[in-house]
This record gives structure tokens, sequence and C-alpha cells, in this order.
């Protein structure tokens, strides 16, 4: 290392992580463009009416819905870094609503059908899905069982070539919008774990009722539904992954869905620390910007610090991900940390902007809103840490 | 404390948490980072921890005193030089040799013995192969790595810390050299030193521009009394004299308060330009704070690894308190602080090493880590509950030790503010 270095540090060095290619940049520029131009300018709007079903047919025009599905199906065919790029860079739409439908349908819902699905599965949802033609959900959650899988009641009994679905689920996010929903059930009541199944179960079918748009504490943009199921008729060929094998399946789906949400979370923080930085830099007070006061100084230094641990956390997980292995205490890890520092730098954004924090101009309220889901989403702080204690095994 | 029976025993090295062989490797999940060579190396240095230092740290630590024999020892295995040039009797590796070095001394359980033995190559000798001219290399450098000399790295004065540019010892241009006058603190192998690699003011303003770092050699050692810290302390006809500092933690380590009375320092001891001082400073802080990072990453793993095994094997309210889901939820705590703690220390690291700039993610990684030891450590304690304060389970000194890190190096205050500026404001 020489003196002139070690006195000159060059911030614009590269910072990319060796996940990400030249490739995986290009495809940023590319969506940020597209997030800037054509998400972003109605973020505001959409917090009233909640995003229209164009965003979906838009993105799979552009390709970002299939990035990194097999070409077969009408995917990219990237590799799972893809996810994370499009994860960071929607983001940016200041739309957390949004980013949360559009997820659901590219990281949650459809997931399980690249993994699990039959040809015929893939060529009747997956080729439509990615191009936004079919909106995927995804049924987990009932009103009795949330984080508690294994107590859903929604039955699916067999009959003939057919099974028929009793029950209901709530929470379920595109639930008013989706074309189809890949749908946890018991099919065994008797067999513990091993009594589970997935369906894709077309959401026309006769015996749905979408029953009611539920009010949220945030992620307005988004349509969040409660469902019922009334003697609904499915194909046994609708049958996702092996029959008994469904808690086990969902719990590999939930580990993706956790970690793009970990990662959606710290872009999120990147753009508030950034738009706070700014306004903090602008602002005086007591005859100087706000910035300049060592106070501030600290605020930032300290989200900055636990938003680039998040980072890592999160990419050193999706690095081994990728690499082919199963890093799910990692993953709970990488959820829960970043879950919570995006609430914890919200709210510090808040505070640095003061009462404009606190207006709905600024859109610091509604991120501060919308994060507040993250630590209950996709698996509680609470089951997370129950997970990761008894990860040790002792 | 109630029912000893129930009470797990004491790790069998008392002084240093568990045997090493049942640990996990802090290098999983960053295979990519560690290769196999590197993992070799841990291996070698792990043994000779667990043979060769763990079973003295309560001895040491008792001591207050590190014996001059270990630190030859150590010169003869070649673990601390790992990352010199081999022309100087390094092994010409770099620093993610140095950082399993690092990591792996860590695990002796002693902040004080970890201090001791890294600061010579961690911090005292790198400014002399980074700025010295050949012949200066030549002379002080070898001798350290091989444990024959020990150096130390003198900054902080009673009026100055985290304010480098404040020091007021004083370096006169004298005929032939420097006449030194003043006092140096906190200062690492201090007493033991056969040399200093010191920070002087130069210029009559001081500051910025006007700080010169020389290496100050004390006089010929007498023979007989390498451990004997007070006879090491006493002036030798050189004008210096040392003492030790009693603290905290860190009882291991020789922490000095140092004074220079008129002392002559030959103009061929200036290292790198006269009043070029305090780049030199700042060159330095950045290995040091990422060593710190990096030692704090392996000190939460010990802790952990150590309260992992005591709930798993205490009983309370007729169950294992590892059944409790508030022990489950701590030990999940703490897991999390430390993988966040890992990945921002290790890419930060591989970044380094490959040699990227990275100031800011130098100094969050140390802000970060040294808090979260201090935290994990304490949680450790608590799991523990009456044995946790007791000196036989180590985890106090842990705790104890735990606590210089958020002040040396660099205090947390000082990374906020290096972050915060780096980052416009």
């Amino acid at each position: 290392m020489a003196t002139d270095q070690v006195l000159k540090p060059d911030h614009a060095a590269s910072s990319r992580h060796p996940i990400f290619t030249e490739e995986h940049e290009a495809m940023r520029a590319t969506i940020r463009r597209f997030v800037e131009t054509e998400l972003a300018p109605h973020a505001d709007e959409w917090e009233e009416t909640t995003f229209p079903d164009w965003v979906f047919t838009r993105m799979g025009e552009l390709g970002f819905l299939g990035l990194s599905y097999p070409e077969e199906y009408g995917g990219q065919g990237g590799d799972y870094a893809y996810n994370l790029v499009l994860a960071e860079e929607l983001a940016r739409s200041h739309s957390g609503g949004m980013v949360m439908g559009v997820a659901v349908h590219t990281d949650m819902a459809n997931p399980p059908i690249k993994m699990l699905g039959t040809h015929e599965q893939k060529l009747r949802y997956l080729v439509p899905a990615m191009k936004g033609e079919k909106i995927a959900c995804l049924g987990i959650t009932e009103p009795d069982a949330g984080s508690d899988v294994a107590g859903i009641k929604t039955t699916a009994v067999r009959d003939g070539d057919e099974f028929v679905i009793n029950g209901s689920k709530v929470f379920i996010t595109n639930g008013h919008r989706a074309d189809y929903i890949v749908l946890v059930t018991k099919t065994d009541p008797d067999a513990g774990y091993a009594g589970f199944s997935l369906f894709i179960v077309d959401m026309d079918s006769p015996g749905i009722v979408r029953e009611k748009k539920l009010m949220k504490a945030g992620m307005a943009a988004s349509d969040t539904a409660l469902l019922s199921f009334t003697d609904v008729r499915v194909p046994a060929a609708n049958l996702l992954g092996e029959e008994g094998k469904g808690f086990y399946h969902i719990m590999w789906e939930l580990q993706g869905e956790r970690l793009i949400g970990a990662v959606g979370a710290v872009a999120s923080c990147d753009l508030l620390i950034e738009r706070t930085l700014q306004y903090a830099q602008e602002r005086t007070a007591f005859g100087r910007p706000i910035g300049k006061f060592q106070g501030i100084r600290w605020k930032f230094a300290e989200m900055a610090t636990k938003v680039e641990a998040a980072r890592q956390l999160n990419y050193n997980t999706a690095r081994r991900v990728m690499a082919g292995e199963y890093p799910v205490r990692e993953i709970s890890m990488a959820k829960l940390y970043a879950s919570r520092i995006a609430c914890e730098v919200a709210d510090e954004c808040l505070q640095i902007h003061g009462g404009n924090g606190y207006m709905r101009e600024y859109g610091i309220e509604r991120a501060w809103r919308d994060l507040r889901l993250n630590r209950i989403g996709a698996g509680t702080d609470e089951t997370l840490l129950e997970y990761i204690g008894r990860s040790y095994g002792i | 404390m109630t029912a000893p029976t129930s009470r797990p025993p004491a790790p069998s090295h008392a002084s240093a948490g568990l045997s090493n062989s049942s640990a996990t490797n802090p290098a999983t999940g960053w295979e990519h980072l560690f290769t196999d060579e590197h993992e070799q190396l841990r291996a070698s240095i792990r043994g000779w921890v667990d043979s060769e230092i763990r079973p003295h740290v309560q001895a040491w630590e008792d001591a207050k005193w590190v014996p001059g024999s270990v630190f030859r020892a150590l010169g003869e295995t070649g673990f601390a030089s790992t990352w010199f040039p081999t022309e100087l009797g390094g092994q010409g590796g770099d620093h993610l040799h140095d950082a399993v070095w690092t990591q792996e001394i860590a695990r002796a359980g002693s902040g004080g013995v970890a201090a001791a033995l890294s600061a010579p190559t961690t911090i005292a000798a790198p400014p002399i192969v980074k700025f010295g001219s050949e012949a200066q290399r030549q002379r002080w450098v070898p001798p350290v790595l091989r444990g024959e000399q020990v150096a130390a790295l003198a900054i902080t004065e009673p009026g100055t810390g985290s304010d480098v540019a404040g020091i007021q010892t004083r370096a006169e241009k004298v005929d032939g050299g420097f006449v030194v006058n003043g006092e140096k603190c906190f200062i690492t192998g201090g007493v033991r030193a056969q040399y200093y690699v010191a920070a002087v003011k130069t210029s009559g303003e001081g500051g910025h521009g006007g700080i010169s770092f020389l290496v100050i050699e004390r006089g010929e050692q007498p023979e007989g009394i390498e451990d004997d810290p007070v006879a090491l302390g006493a002036a030798r006809g050189d004008g210096i004299s040392a003492s030790l500092i009693d603290k905290l933690g860190w009882h291991a380590s020789d922490t000095a308060l140092i004074s220079f009375q008129d002392v002559f320092v030959p103009e061929d001891h200036l290292l790198g330009e006269l009043d070029g001082g305090f780049k030199l400073i700042m060159a330095n802080f950045q290995w040091e704070r990422l060593s710190m990072a990096l030692g704090a990453v392996a000190g939460m793993d010990l802790a952990f690894e150590q309260a992992k095994a005591y709930v798993a094997e205490r009983t309370a309210f007729g169950r294992r308190i590892a059944d409790f889901q508030g022990t489950r939820w701590a030990l999940a705590e703490m897991g999390t602080q430390i993988e966040a703690c890992r990945a921002l220390t290790y890419e930060t690291l591989r970044r380094h090493v490959a040699g990227e700039q990275v100031i800011q993610e130098v100094s969050m990684a140390k802000l970060m880590t040294q808090r979260a030891l201090v935290d994990v450590v304490d949680r450790c304690l608590q799991l523990h509950g009456g044995a946790g304060y007791m000196k036989e389970y180590g985890i106090e000194r842990a705790w104890r030790d735990a606590r210089l890190g958020p002040i040396g190096g660099g205090t947390d205050e000082i990374m906020k503010d290096v972050v915060g500026r780096l980052m416009g404001l």
C-alpha cells in the first residue's frame, strides 16, 4: 500500500459484490430506468388505488418477470443474482405495496411451480406468468394459522380424478387480481407434517369467493384478500409436487421469500438514507445544514453501518444459495436482521426529517409504515428467533 | 447460586473456554475467502495455541506478564509474520494469512495475551515495512519477527488520544539527529520493548503537517531481566523509563507509561519524511482496525460456543436451561449478531486484500464488531449466571477484555465521525 493511495481513498473503486457481473449491472441499469420513468411517478396515486395490472404485462414485455426462469417457459434463463437486482431496483419505485405484489409473483408463488411443476403445469401457468398475462398469488396463512403453518385447516379431499377443497386463506397479496393461487392444503389430517399438499388452483373456479379487501397500516398499493373455498373442485393434475410433501415444499418456498425480503429491505434502507442525506445537507437549523451537526452525522454513521452489515449478510447468504447450499439458518438471520434494521432506519430517517418526515409529501412516513410488515410477513421475528435458536441443536 | 451439583464443570482449560476441537470453524460459509491453504494454517495455529498458550493464560493474567520465551517460541513458528516479505524473515503471504493468526490467537481467550503477542507485528513493525528504507527494514524488522526483540508503537500521550494531531512529545533537531522529550501512555509492549516506533512533533506548530516518526531504541538490556518489569522499565542511561499501568482488563498485556528525557535519536532513525508522519499513522490504522474486527468476531465465536455448551448442561426448574425459549432466543439473537458482524468484516477483508480502498467499511466493521463483542460476551456471562461471574469459566475475563474494543484503535466516536464524514457530512 503506497502512501498516496492511503491519503486519497478512491470511493469510486469497485464495490460490486462478486455475485454480480457486468451483465447483472447492465440489467440493473435497464430496470432502474424502467422503475424511475414508468413506476415511481405513480407511487402516490397507487397508494389510493392499489397498483394496476399493467405493471405485470409491462414487466412481462420487458422480460423482468422471468429473469431467472428457464427460457423454455418464457424466462430469461439467468441466475438467482438477477432476482436480487430486480428486488433492489424495484425498491426505488417508493411503492412498497407494488414491490410486494410483484415479488409474490416472481419470488414466492411461481418458484414452487418452476421447482416442482410438471411440464404441463409449467406450460399452462409459467408461460403466461412470465408474460404477465396471468398473475399469481400464494395461499398459506389462514385466519387461525399464521406462523404455525402446520396448524392450517384448509382441506383437500380426493374424489376420483379431482380434489375437493374447503377452507379459507387470509392476508393474501394479489388475492383480488390473481388468476391462480398456489395453495397449501391438508390432504391427510392424520399424517402430521406428512399430511400437506400443494395445489395450483384457478381463481375463477366455482366455490372461490374473494371476500374482502383488507385495509392495512401500510403497503396500501397492494391488494390483500380474505379468500374462501367452498367445495372447490381441482383436477388431480393440479397437485404441485408430491402429495404429502406440501409442508416441506412450502418451507423451501419460504426461504426464497425471506432472502428476497431481506434484500429488498436493505435496498429500501439505501434509498431512505440517500434521501435523508440530501435532506440533511439542505435543511438548515441554528445557522447551518443539520447534517453538519455531529449528532446527525453519527446517526448516519450508525445507520450506514447496520445497513452495510445487513447487505453483506444477505449477499454472502445469496452466494451460498447460488453455490447450491441450503443455508436456512443464515437465511433466517439475514431476514431477521434486515427487517429489524429497516424499521430502525426508517424511524431514524423520519426523525431526521422532523415534522416533514411525518407528512405524506416526503414519502418517509410511507416507508416507515410499509417496512413494518417486514418483521411480520414471511416469518415473524419471533418465528425466526425460535428457528435459529433450535438450529444449534442444543 | 443453587444446586452446584447441576452446574456443568468448567472447561478443562479453565482459562480459555471450550476445547478448541469441538469448535465451529470461523470460515464456514466463507470458503471462497479462506482457502484450504488458510485452513491448514488455521489448524496449525490452533494446535499451537491449544498446547502452548491456553494452558498458561491464567498464570500470565495473574502475573500481568507474558514471559519473553513465548515471543521467541512464536517467532520460531512464524505464525505472526506470515504476511511479511521473505527477505525480512516473513513468509511472503498476505493479510488473509494474518487474519487467520489474528482470529486464532483471539481464541486463546485473553485479550492481553493476544495483544502482547500480536502488537509487535500488527502495529509496530508495519510502518517500518511500509515506509522504512531498506537499511531500516533490515535492521529492525527481522529480530522482531524472530521474537528476539519486541517493538512497540507509541502514539497516544497522557494529553491526547483520539486527536493524534495533538501530540506534544517533541523532537528537537540537533547535529546528527534529534533530542526527544515527552511522554507516551497506553503503549502495548512498552516496558518490554527494545525500540519504539514513535510519533513525535518535529515542527513548532505540530499538527497534521508537523509530526514525524522516529525509531527510538532503548539502551542495551542487561542480562537476566527480560521477565522483570521493574528492572526493564528503569532508565539505562538512555533517558527512557517505562512502567506498567493497571487496567480493567487485558491483564497479561504489558501496557506502559513511557517517559523520554533528552533522548538522542540519530537522524537515520527517521521513518519516511520529516513532518510527514501523520500519513504513517493513518496508513496503519486500516489494518489495525480490521484486525480488531477479526479478533472480535473470533472472540464472539468463542464466547458463544462456551455459552451453548453451558446451557446444554446446566439445569434449572427441572430442565436444561437450553430448553427455555428465553435461552433459545438469546442464542438466536447472538448468533444473528455474530453472522452480521462476520459478513461485514469478512467482505471488507476480501476487498482490503484485493487492494480496494475500504476506509468507510473498515471503520464500520470496527465500530460494529467491538460493540457487538461487548454485548455478546455480556449476554454469555448472563447465561452462565453466578458461574459467569467467577474467574473459573473465563467469561468474566472476556467480558472485561472486550470493553477495550470500543476505545482502542480509534474510539466508537471517531469511527462514527469517519463514516459520517465519508458520507459527505
